[in-house]
């Protein structure tokens, strides 16, 4: 059944004061619509159930991409379109600005934004990772101020989060201290634009005289949450990566998730492909050195 | 502020033209140009972002419009098929896929057309990769696609008719 738009509200106050004044009064009463890619098709499908929408895509609070000495401070509203042109941003998080790339097709990447993909928490969301690996920080507003939060862990189940009714995700904030890691992303799906994945991972390292010595990795779509692999970092770190070190890697990451089968994909090909990507990542580490 | 669940009136300049409606703010903005404004080249295919038919310009930006809520176009400049062509002289990414059959159904070529455009503003020499990674959000399920590449390829050679 089609959604009837005389039985929704949709307010655009045009302040991020009076959008967080809206949802002091009425928390958890009206839900924010940025790009509107996934909530419409919700909406479109008679499967929306909020009823009352307050646009935040075009407050200019949200919308900046500030760059200072420690971090880079991606406003929640930026679409994936401005991530991925943004100079500094495609230079020292080519995993963000990839899996932009990657995010359906132009049309949706011009709408789609950071702050949404967060906020709408699929498994499957595929610049999630990226945030995972870069170890972001959330800048969470509401009308009793701001708070800081580690992006890990905000995720607390499917589609359930750290974030107050009355709050607003204001800002994904990314510390510039990846210049030197080898960096690598990769989506197995039907097909690369519109597909939604079976499995896509963001990883980082670093290897000095054939020896890991930092490594981070986040899959995506492989449990209720998108997750960072920390089981399979430790056992990764401090080792030389060879044969017998690939081997156990991938059985580690391929235990560690949580997969499920789904109309995209089985859970155990989910694990497979997972434990294939992880040895893949290394092997390009590897080489990293030998090539630099 | 709006008030709530009532129609609202709005202005959009579509095509160069300003345009005022009557509108729910929910309304689709797909639906706001095809119903309201009588503009049915961009096309409803899936209604959920997939296929690109609906494919329109909003400031400048090419958008589903499936998927646009009419209040978050306000005050916007919108460009639709009907906009490209000036008079009887036909865009060249028109011209082009007439020459190269990059049209069979119809059905997605509005929102092509209006993809390729949005590309070659952007790049007006893209390479057969940038065309297929442009072009990605739109399906076309006839011509194969080879025909559409072409097309925009020449359009990318010929003079721009401006």
């Amino acid at each position: 059944m089609r959604a009837d738009p005389t039985e929704y509200e949709l307010v655009a106050p045009g302040s991020l004061h009076e959008v967080t004044s809206l949802l002091e009064r009425e928390p958890g009463g009206w839900l924010p619509i940025a790009g509107g890619t996934d909530i419409m098709v919700q909406y479109a499908a008679g499967k929306l159930a909020a009823r009352k929408l307050v646009s935040i895509g075009d407050l200019p609070e949200l919308r900046r991409i500030e760059v200072a000495d420690g971090e880079v401070r991606i406003g929640s509203a930026c679409t994936y379109t401005s991530v991925r042109k943004h100079s500094i941003v495609s230079q020292e998080f080519p995993l963000l600005a990839k899996a932009a790339s990657w995010t359906g097709g132009i049309a949706n990447q011009n709408r789609g934004t950071l702050g949404g993909n967060i906020a709408n928490a699929s498994p499957a969301a595929d610049s999630l990772p990226a945030l995972l690996v870069y170890e972001a920080e959330l800048i969470l507003v509401s009308a009793r101020g701001e708070r800081r939060v580690p992006y890990l862990n905000f995720h607390l189940g499917y589609k359930k989060m750290g974030l107050a009714p009355d709050e607003l995700i204001r800002a994904i904030c990314l510390p510039r201290r990846y210049a030197g890691y080898h960096a690598s992303a990769r989506k197995v799906g039907a097909r690369n634009a519109q597909a939604i994945s079976k499995v896509c991972i963001a990883a980082l390292g670093r290897v000095a005289f054939g020896v890991v010595t930092d490594v981070r990795i986040a899959v995506g779509s492989v449990a209720p949450v998108p997750m960072r692999l920390t089981e399979t970092e430790k056992l990764i770190v401090g080792r030389a990566i060879n044969t017998e070190m690939l081997s156990s890697s991938r059985k580690a990451a391929a235990a560690e998730i949580r997969p499920i089968g789904d109309i995209r994909s089985t859970a155990k090909y989910r694990a497979a492909v997972t434990g294939n990507l992880v040895v893949e990542f290394l092997e390009q580490l590897r080489q990293s050195e030998a090539g630099a | 502020m709006t008030t709530s669940g009532a129609q609202v009136n709005l202005s959009l300049k579509v095509n160069g033209q300003d345009r005022d409606v009557r509108v729910y703010p929910m309304d689709r903005l797909l639906d706001v140009l095809r119903n309201d404004l009588r503009l049915t080249g961009a096309k409803e295919g899936c209604g959920e972002g997939e296929c690109g038919s609906c494919s329109v310009l909003l400031n400048g930006e090419l958008v589903n419009s499936c998927l646009v809520p009419v209040l978050q176009a306000r005050d916007a400049e919108i460009v639709t098929i009907e906009g490209l062509a000036q008079g009887p002289r036909l865009h060249t990414l028109q011209e082009a896929f007439l020459e190269c059959g990059g049209a069979q159904c119809g059905i997605c070529t509005p929102g092509m057309i209006l993809a390729a455009f949005h590309l070659l503003e952007d790049n007006p020499q893209p390479s057969l990769d940038e065309i297929r990674e442009g072009l990605s959000g739109n399906l076309c399920r006839c011509t194969g696609y080879v025909q559409i590449f072409e097309a925009v390829a020449r359009a990318s050679r010929s003079e721009p008719t401006e």
